[in-house]
């Protein structure tokens, strides 16, 4: 690292002596300077709003409503903490999240592996067929309504699990980047486990998801995430309280606080308290902060493999 | 997730679509290679793959019914549907439920509403990705760079249902926005019940969103320009910025015009679901759009007709200026989708 510098620095200086351009090295210079500061600014507009939340989790509400929580605690006391935690409905909840996330991401792991993987097989046949049903999905698809209507009075999933695991179990975007991993899987591996007896599925659970951790491990988090964010089907076909995921407990909850917004649940129409709020979405963010930093570069690298060579 | 034509699309949904399309083009270059395999029967290919194509009945089955039987259920729009009745509705009422929105000046003020947005918006996180990307190359320190793009990918993970939860706290009379504003000497804004402050707010909270996240496909390509070209314009003594305007630029422009292009096929489907939780009944004459507007009476006030013929609409316009865009693209710089 050290020598590396060493050798390149210099270099540079005589690049810029020999092409005449001096005086640009004082302007790029402070062209660095000025490029620094602003990314430092983006960084640092990035992360107020989570400062401010964890601020204002640990702060007294009078102090909030005086207006006086920015970057540091006021009033610091860990009671919000206890008056979330004293709600059952919150656990039950999240517990909720907890258990569609795992569902859900099984049964779209299921689907898009399984597929990407017969996809895979250049000697399919009918292979450009069944990757034009799965392509043209992205351009086309039924509206709202028409999915409505197929799910909470056809198949009658109102209040069910299935209506937020099952419908959004396949990401063409998923399927794609797996298609091209199973692609470069080396077929040698495939044609001698053949010869050793095993077949396809023998092939596919023994040899190849084995082999494939990697883009396996990148695609679960996808989903993962996914789902621990999503709100909108729960919201869209449950009104059962004890079955939302925990983003609808907090959507209510903001919902309540504003006002302004009707209040589905037909709950509690008082006014919930901004330290509550600020408690409830910093628990909620809590798993994926925690993780983020140990996974990022898997979601960087998925959406590589997917851009670079799709 | 469910809905894709209602939600909005993000980068990954760009990356989904730009891959898609060079799939497409792979597809299209295999089949026009003459191959012996095109010769083999049906019957015979059943017989030697049948566990392969086992794998293929549960994803195409889900296909059916989750994506196709929908898509044919759009039909309602122009069929009445009675609760109960046939999925695919009742009778046959032509144009009924098309008219009745287009006579609508409800509908016309949310469809305005849309494209104002939309095309805020697009202006806004469109070349801001880009810039970023530009400042971020320009970085020499490997490490510095990294923690940027960390710290700059973060917000793309939040749920929607956060990120309105921070836009509310931020912006509330008592949050940090007010008190800038106060410390400066204005009189604190009640800003998510002033008409006038929506689209700025929107807008702000998808730049926050989207934009560190946008930068991840511009990265890609900017470590495919060859070096050597940058070489040659330092031999020929163009300066950084003449580097960045004729080399760099030049570079990533078949990677924008990709995005430019899917950007602008979203265009009408603006964040539905950030819509949907920002909005309050205040704020309708400007932050009430076609997606939401199409929720409501369609789903809330269980017009299913006439909210899916609002939908099919909408989903015309944006297949059709995505085939706009894409022709334009081609025409002038050459590069396109398909």
């Amino acid at each position: 690292m050290v020598t590396e510098d060493l050798s390149r620095k210099p270099d540079l200086a005589h690049v810029r002596r020999e092409t005449g351009v001096i005086r640009e090295s004082l302007g790029y210079r402070v062209f660095r300077v000025v490029n620094v500061t602003v990314l430092l600014l983006v960084c640092a507009v990035t992360l107020y709003p989570f400062v401010n939340l964890v601020a204002k989790a640990f702060s007294s509400e009078g102090h909030i409503a005086a207006g006086e929580v920015n970057l540091v605690p006021r009033g610091f006391n860990f009671d919000t903490f206890q008056v979330v935690f004293a709600d059952e409905l919150f656990w039950t909840n999240y517990a909720n999240t907890v258990l569609y996330t795992i569902v859900g991401t099984a049964i779209a792991m299921a689907i898009t592996s399984t597929y990407a993987y017969a996809l895979s097989k250049p000697h399919l046949k009918g292979r450009t067929f069944f990757v034009g049903i799965a392509v043209f999905t992205m351009f086309f698809s039924g509206g709202l309504i028409p999915n409505y209507i197929l799910i909470a009075s056809y198949l009658g999933w109102r209040n069910s699990i299935l209506a937020v695991v099952v419908p959004g179990a396949l990401s063409v975007f998923n399927l794609l980047v797996m298609k091209s991993f199973f692609e470069n899987f080396p077929t040698e591996l495939e044609e001698a486990a053949a010869i050793d007896g095993l077949t396809t599925y023998g092939i596919f659970f023994r040899i190849v998801l084995p082999l494939s951790k990697a883009v396996l491990a990148t695609m679960t988090l996808f989903y993962a995430v996914g789902h621990w964010n999503s709100w909108f089907s729960a919201f869209l076909y449950m009104d059962d309280k004890s079955l939302f995921p925990v983003t609808v407990y907090l959507r209510n909850l903001i919902a309540a606080a504003t006002g302004t917004q009707e209040i589905t649940d037909g709950g509690e129409a008082a006014q919930v308290a901004s330290n509550i709020q600020a408690v409830t979405m910093l628990l909620t963010v809590l798993p994926i902060i925690c993780l983020y930093p140990f996974i990022q570069r898997y979601f960087v690298s998925g959406v590589m493999l997917g851009s670079v060579k799709g | 997730m469910t809905q894709p034509a209602a939600t909005q699309l993000t980068s990954e949904d760009h990356a989904r679509a730009a891959s898609a399309a060079r799939t497409a083009a792979a597809g299209r270059r295999r089949r026009s290679r003459p191959s012996r395999r095109a010769t083999v029967t049906w019957r015979r290919a059943i017989a030697r793959d049948w566990r392969l194509y086992t794998f293929l009945i549960v994803p195409v089955l889900f296909l059916l019914v989750f994506k196709y039987i929908p898509m044919l259920g759009n039909v309602i729009a122009f069929r009445r549907f009675r609760p109960g009745g046939s999925i695919f509705g009742d009778e046959w009422v032509g144009f009924y439920y098309f008219e009745a929105f287009i006579t609508n000046q409800q509908f016309w003020n949310v469809f305005w509403n849309t494209v104002i947005l939309g095309a805020l918006t697009l202006l806004v996180t469109f070349p801001l990705p880009i810039v970023l990307a530009l400042m971020l190359n320009e970085v020499r320190s490997r490490r510095f760079k990294r923690i940027v793009q960390t710290i700059s990918y973060l917000p793309h993970f939040m749920s929607i249902v956060i990120v309105v939860g921070l836009v509310l706290q931020l912006t509330s009379l008592n949050g940090t926005v007010n008190q800038i504003a106060t410390a400066l000497g204005a009189d604190p804004v009640p800003f998510m019940q002033r008409p006038e402050w929506f689209r700025p707010i929107y807008v702000s909270s998808e730049v926050w969103q989207t934009v560190g996240w946008g930068t991840i496909l511009y990265l890609a390509a900017l470590t495919t320009i060859d070096d050597q070209l940058y070489e040659a314009a330092r031999v020929d003594g163009a300066n950084r910025w003449k580097q960045t305007w004729h080399i760099t630029l030049p570079g990533i422009r078949p990677m924008m015009m990709v995005l430019l292009i899917l950007n602008i096929g979203s265009f009408m489907a603006v964040g539905f679901e950030k819509v949907l939780l920002l909005q309050n009944p205040l704020v309708y004459s400007t932050g009430d759009v076609i997606a939401t507007y199409l929720y409501r009476v369609g789903i809330q006030s269980a017009q299913f007709s006439y909210g899916t013929a609002i939908g099919l609409f909408e989903a015309a316009i944006g297949l059709a200026l995505v085939l706009f865009a894409n022709t334009l693209s081609r025409r002038m710089v050459g590069t396109s989708l398909w």
